[in-house]
């Protein structure tokens, strides 16, 4: 069985705000039967812009049921601004955590209101604007947005975890390559921040060391993941010269790693004043 | 807690209590090591030899045409991956897509190796292609075929007799995987039925976890799968697992008596009361063949509710089943002895798989009649797809 909280367990079986409303504010309908879930989430506002009274129905495992109830228990009481605030994160802590794999259902949830919320807005009934948004798993039919803003959000960097959480690549596969592909992309653009700065004040010799230990524990995984590698080259000051290796040399989209994780990375790990120059650069 | 209705028998089984019984001594008392040139060892000896005995009586078969092994997927990969050494690489396997992972994972690893591997389909109700299976034994070269006896999820039985006579007439190899078909069908008899294999587990048998076995017809040259001693007659080496295999030739002596009274009639009885109860529930359907199916299986559909919601309501209920959902599986795919029905995506979902055994009463069969109405009906107020 899986290891469900005892607050998944609850809204499972006693799950709150189930139905309809008559002529709903917004309605937001996600998912299909041959899918496996599929979440029908409607509101109705009070004066202020209120969220007054919501409702869903949900075909789905246990966990699906309960994100669903949750969900309607969290926003109730919200504008449509906080409202819109609430991610898949959110949901998941408040049944007190749902397993890995499950974590597709708190994503249908946070889908369902963000449909229901722009169906409020536009009228609309579907989200998708369909242009350059091209669709990566046909079986589940997921959009690259969403891959990536899960991947944003929710810090992720394997395909195993995107099935996890939306599904994509969970039956024929044969849109995992390119899954993996994406989140490349997305783990170089979006580090994850820090919040304070550490003030350091440290040895040259100590500097180099914490430089080397940060390439090989926070850099080199990731770009040895690609078929590439890194390789520290000299220290210069606050100056560091490095020199890529294997795929990542003389790959287009190198001077964008040197930057958004080389660079953050040790002005992360070391010092905010450290800028990164590859060999040969002048 | 409610009592316990366990309804999930084809994924494991009560140990009996006679057979427990009869393994408590071997890890007191007989402990020896069978191979021992001692008395002591000499007296496990021959309880592992009745043991044999017991096993291949159960299947017609001569005790020297059986080694034990550790399990089901062990006596599975010993018979695919042994026999597809001996036809070599760039051989033909033939298996079905219905397979248990056991059987499908070893043929796609050789299809890796270099093997030419066939998977025939199956018909809507479960049941095998024929024309398609003769087609594949036409192919040129050294064949293996690997099919099971009865299917795990459904329960419908292929004609492994006709199946098995058709290899040995195209000159190939034929192993069955009857684990599901072991102590429920009478027909798993090796003097009529021509398979140069068969594997078989322990624990779908009421004996314990971790004992399984395979029966190699005489004759029949397969290279071992695991090295080492000369136990098993040098097909299977390591110390032999005395007080399991003990447990096992009990639990075949058991399964033999069942075979020969009216115990499968009664089972078949208490689940052809559940199917009809549970049919007359609005939108459900039955998966598989209704006459060629394992007495003890049941396999239903409810449209437009999910598998994993259904089974922890049951088990809140003390019933414990089974279900073919995405969900349940922890993967995202339906089973892919559903998907290879072409049962509708739309009902796959909702499937439920309620499977006995000797240990289930009247009781346990009303318990589910009892409770599944509202259970149903609870889950589909809640879904989208019914309009209330």
């Amino acid at each position: 069985m899986w290891n469900y909280t005892d607050k998944v367990l609850d809204h499972f079986h006693n799950p709150r705000n189930v139905g309809k409303i008559e002529n709903p504010d917004g309605i937001g309908q996600v998912g299909a039967l041959a899918c496996g879930d599929a979440l029908t989430l409607m509101f109705k506002l009070d004066e202020n812009g209120r969220i007054a009274d919501v409702k869903f129905q949900t075909f789905g495992c246990a966990s699906a049921i309960a994100s669903s109830s949750a969900l309607t228990e969290m926003i109730k009481g919200m504008t449509l601004e906080e409202a819109q605030k609430v991610t898949n994160q959110d949901i998941a802590e408040f049944l007190g955590g749902l397993p890995e794999e499950k974590m597709h259902c708190s994503v249908m949830g946070r889908e369902a209101l963000e449909a229901a919320i722009h169906n409020y807005k536009t009228g609309e009934t579907s989200m998708r604007s369909v242009g350059d948004d091209p669709v990566i798993c046909q079986c589940f039919d997921i959009h690259k947005s969403e891959i990536v803003r899960l991947a944003t959000e929710n810090h992720l960097t394997t395909v195993e975890q995107i099935t996890n959480y939306c599904k994509a690549g969970g039956a024929c596969g044969k849109c995992k390559a390119e899954i993996q592909e994406i989140l490349n992309s997305v783990t170089h653009t979006a580090p994850e921040p820090k919040q304070e700065e550490k003030p350091r004040a440290m040895t040259q010799l100590q500097k180099i060391k914490l430089i080397e230990q940060t390439i090989d524990t926070e850099v080199r995984p990731l770009l040895q993941r690609d078929g590439g590698d890194i390789e520290l080259i000299d220290v210069r000051g606050n100056e560091v010269v490095i020199a890529f290796r294997g795929m990542c040399a003389g790959c287009r989209s190198a001077h964008i790693t040197k930057q958004l994780l080389v660079e953050a990375k040790l002005r992360e790990f070391v010092s905010k004043a450290i800028t990164v120059s590859e060999e040969g650069e002048a | 807690m409610s009592r316990l209705a366990y309804l999930d028998n084809n994924a494991t089984t009560q140990v009996a209590p006679e057979v427990l019984e009869e393994m408590l001594p071997f890890f007191k008392e007989y402990y020896g090591n069978p191979s021992s040139m001692h008395a002591f060892g000499g007296v496990v000896q021959k309880k592992v030899d009745a043991a044999r005995e017991k096993l291949a009586a159960l299947i017609h078969a001569d005790p020297s045409e059986i080694i034990f092994t550790s399990c089901g997927s062990e006596s599975d990969n010993t018979a695919i991956f042994g026999a597809a050494t001996a036809i070599g690489p760039g051989g033909t396997i033939i298996t079905t897509r219905v397979e248990h992972p056991a059987v499908l994972q070893p043929c796609r690893k050789l299809k890796e190796m270099g093997y030419k591997v066939f998977e025939i389909g199956v018909h809507g109700d479960g049941t095998l292609d024929m024309d398609e299976y003769k087609a594949a034994l036409s192919a040129p070269g050294k064949k293996l075929v690997t099919m099971m006896w009865a299917n795990n999820e459904t329960g419908v039985i292929f004609p492994i007799k006709e199946c098995a006579e058709l290899a040995k007439a195209a000159g190939a190899y034929f192993h069955t995987d009857a684990v599901q078909a072991m102590g429920k069908l009478s027909e798993v008899n090796m003097a009529e039925v021509p398979a140069d294999m068969l594997s078989l587990s322990g624990h779908k048998l009421h004996a314990p976890k971790g004992i399984g076995a395979l029966y190699i017809r005489k004759g029949t040259h397969i290279n071992p799968f695991l090295l080492g001693g000369h136990q098993e007659n040098g097909r299977r080496a390591g110390t032999e697992n005395v007080p399991y295999i003990v447990g096992l030739g009990k639990a075949a002596e058991l399964a033999k008596i069942d075979l020969a009274s009216d115990e499968i009639e009664r089972i078949k009885k208490l689940r052809d009361t559940l199917q009809e109860a549970l049919l007359k529930l609005p939108d459900a359907r039955l998966n598989g063949s209704l006459t060629k199916r394992l007495p003890n299986t049941l396999k239903i559909s409810f449209e437009f509710i999910e598998g994993e919601a259904l089974l922890y309501h049951l088990s809140d209920a003390g019933i414990c089943a089974s279900s073919g959902s995405a969900c349940s599986s922890g993967s995202l795919e339906p089973s892919h002895v559903i998907r290879a029905m072409g049962v509708p995506f739309t009902a796959v979902h909702g499937s439920l798989r309620f499977s006995l055994s000797r240990y289930n009463t009247e009781e346990d069969i009303n318990q589910v009649i009892k409770v599944m109405p509202g259970i149903v009906d609870k889950l589909r107020k809640i879904s989208p797809f019914v309009n209330a």
